[in-house]
């Protein structure tokens, strides 16, 4: 589907997987109408004609949208009434994911997505493409990211990039770790509750469930995405960057690109520190949702690791962080009057090119944010914190969900904590703009 | 705005021909004023800026003291702007934007040209120290 000039169009069946339950639901409508319109009514003919135009109006947005790849940029016109033309610049290119969802998979198809850095940073979508298009096309784009030029010799896209798995979930760890998670939990309350009122009274458990219908849908459904997106996830780790693959029913494939990573955070709840297993996630820069992405795709935050013991998820942390600090000092004991709740995970430690914190109330939260990544600093004193001599540093990164915050320090060690990272960062930048 | 209605009150009571009355409303209005006079000055002292050899240092703050310390290099792009009450005493306010979205940069009331000044300094320094994301 190539014209002369470069310019490609997406898959003729993208309208279709586009619309989603939508276009199901349409279907069985239109099939069961046309079951009662053997019978003769003029009604099925306007259902007919609805379905017509709404087939047409899927054609027409499918011929106006073509994309090409224009030197380092990637191209995407769309639109008829607004055409819209959104140009990409493949340096910028912080991950690039591929996505299938459950009718995508029926039709053969993927949809590629690109997510560009900086503060308007936006996501360039191709939906869909065939599926065995995709993942060439993945390769070239992160080829020309890296810096090759267009018409070179591509070292055969056939090729499989060599990947080192790093680790995969098993499926009853993970079956395991949702179901004593926060959301796990509120789940489980909440159709336990259920039951009991259903044994002591039915008519009220009816009354329950119709009433609260939407709330135990929503919440059955965020506990269903979880499983869904992190089924089988497994690391991998290729030339152009980590891989990360899961899903059940609807797959992903994400590519981080080396050096992208502006924070990774390690998460343990209340009772999984209890067992011993923590949760990584790595914050990339870019817009934390962009127009056009649904609630299941606004994912600011990549999940490497969903649930993995302690020991796994440093020797993950060592691909990703290599020169990290390893000792983290706990913060003055005045702090117990400031912040009694946290006071027991505060900690703070640098290396030459890192920085972590730790913080949070029930659950631990570690932060490491590379000194390179570091955006600004800045020093915050409360009237509280004046009065114990304490100050926090926040470290900002162009991540938009991870914070870093060396919090409640002595104020003169974080005086000394902030010119000594502005220094530290300074020349973590020099040396990379060598 | 305290003590502008303090003052109103005044005026108006005594005007109603209670004397007594409006004497402390004025005594009010001088103290409410000299506390925001205070306020006002301490908010005002507070700010400050320095230009470094690699980055931008800005103070601000009494209650919450804030110091924020933002590289030329890491800076997006620079905005000055001047509501309706800046531009009738001539003032502008410059703020610098990183990819962070937390990072807070902003330095408020300065001179025209003093903004003018800066934010062709800033331009020009992040354009000579510019790192990539």
């Amino acid at each position: 589907m190539t014209s002369p000039d470069g310019w490609r169009r997406l898959h003729p069946l993208s309208p279709i997987v586009r619309g989603g339950r939508a276009t199901i639901g349409v279907g069985i409508l239109l099939f069961l109408s046309l079951l009662q319109g053997r019978r003769g009514s003029s009604n099925s003919y306007i259902e007919l004609g609805i379905a017509g135009l709404v087939i047409v109006l899927g054609f027409v947005s499918w011929i106006v949208t073509r994309w090409r790849i224009d030197g380092d940029d990637l191209r995407i016109e769309s639109g008829v009434l607004r055409r819209q033309s959104l140009r990409f610049p493949l340096s910028q290119v912080q991950a690039i994911d591929i996505v299938r969802p459950g009718l995508a998979r029926i039709f053969g198809v993927a949809e590629l997505r690109l997510r560009t850095g900086g503060s308007s940073g936006d996501t360039a979508r191709l939906a869909y493409l065939a599926s065995h298009e995709a993942e060439p096309l993945r390769a070239r784009l992160l080829a020309l990211a890296e810096g090759a030029r267009e018409h070179e010799e591509t070292p055969d896209p056939e090729a499989v990039i060599e990947e080192h798995v790093l680790t995969t979930v098993p499926t009853g760890r993970l079956i395991g770790s949702i179901l004593i998670s926060d959301v796990g939990i509120f789940a489980e309350s909440v159709l336990a509750a259920l039951i009991v009122t259903a044994v002591l009274s039915p008519a009220a458990a009816m009354g329950v469930v119709s009433a609260g219908a939407v709330w135990i849908f929503a919440v059955l459904t965020l506990v269903w995405r979880r499983f869904n997106q992190e089924y089988r996830l497994s690391l991998a780790e290729a030339t152009d960057g980590l891989r990360v693959r899961s899903g059940l029913i609807a797959l992903s494939a994400e590519t981080i690109r080396p050096g992208r990573v502006q924070a990774v955070r390690m998460v343990e709840p209340l009772l999984w520190r209890a067992l011993g297993w923590c949760r990584l996630e790595v914050d990339l820069a870019g817009k934390q949702r962009s127009k056009g992405e649904g609630q299941a795709e606004r994912r600011p935050l990549r999940t490497v690791l969903p649930v993995g013991s302690r020991a796994l998820a440093e020797e993950l942390l060592e691909r990703i962080v290599p020169d990290r600090p390893r000792v983290q000092s706990p913060p003055p004991r005045r702090t117990l009057l400031k912040s009694p709740l946290r006071y027991r995970m505060l900690a703070w430690g640098r290396s030459e090119t890192c920085v972590a914190t730790t913080s949070g109330r029930i659950r631990r939260v570690t932060v490491w944010a590379p000194l390179e990544k570091v955006q600004s600093l800045r020093r915050v004193q409360g009237p509280l914190q004046r009065r114990l001599q304490l100050a926090t540093i926040h470290v900002d990164t162009a991540g938009h969900s991870v914070h870093a915050a060396i919090r409640d320090r002595d104020s003169a060690e974080a005086d000394r904590a902030l010119a000594d990272l502005s220094e530290l960062a300074r020349a973590e930048r020099r040396k990379k703009a060598r | 705005m305290l003590t502008l209605a303090a003052l109103i009150a005044a005026g108006v009571v005594a005007a109603l021909g209670h004397t007594a009355l409006g004497l402390a409303c004025l005594g009010g209005a001088l103290v409410l004023g000299l506390a925001a006079e205070r306020f006002v000055s301490r908010r005002f002292h507070a700010w400050g800026y320095a230009e470094r050899e690699d980055d931008l240092l800005v103070r601000r703050g009494v209650m919450f003291s804030r110091l924020s310390v933002v590289p030329y290099g890491r800076m997006q792009f620079i905005d000055v702007t001047a509501g309706p009450l800046e531009r009738s005493f001539g003032l502008a306010t410059v703020r610098m934007h990183t990819a962070a979205a937390a990072s807070d940069a902003r330095i408020p009331g300065l001179d025209r040209a003093e903004a003018a000044r800066l934010r062709d300094r800033l331009a020009e320094l992040g354009e000579a120290q510019a790192a990539g994301l």
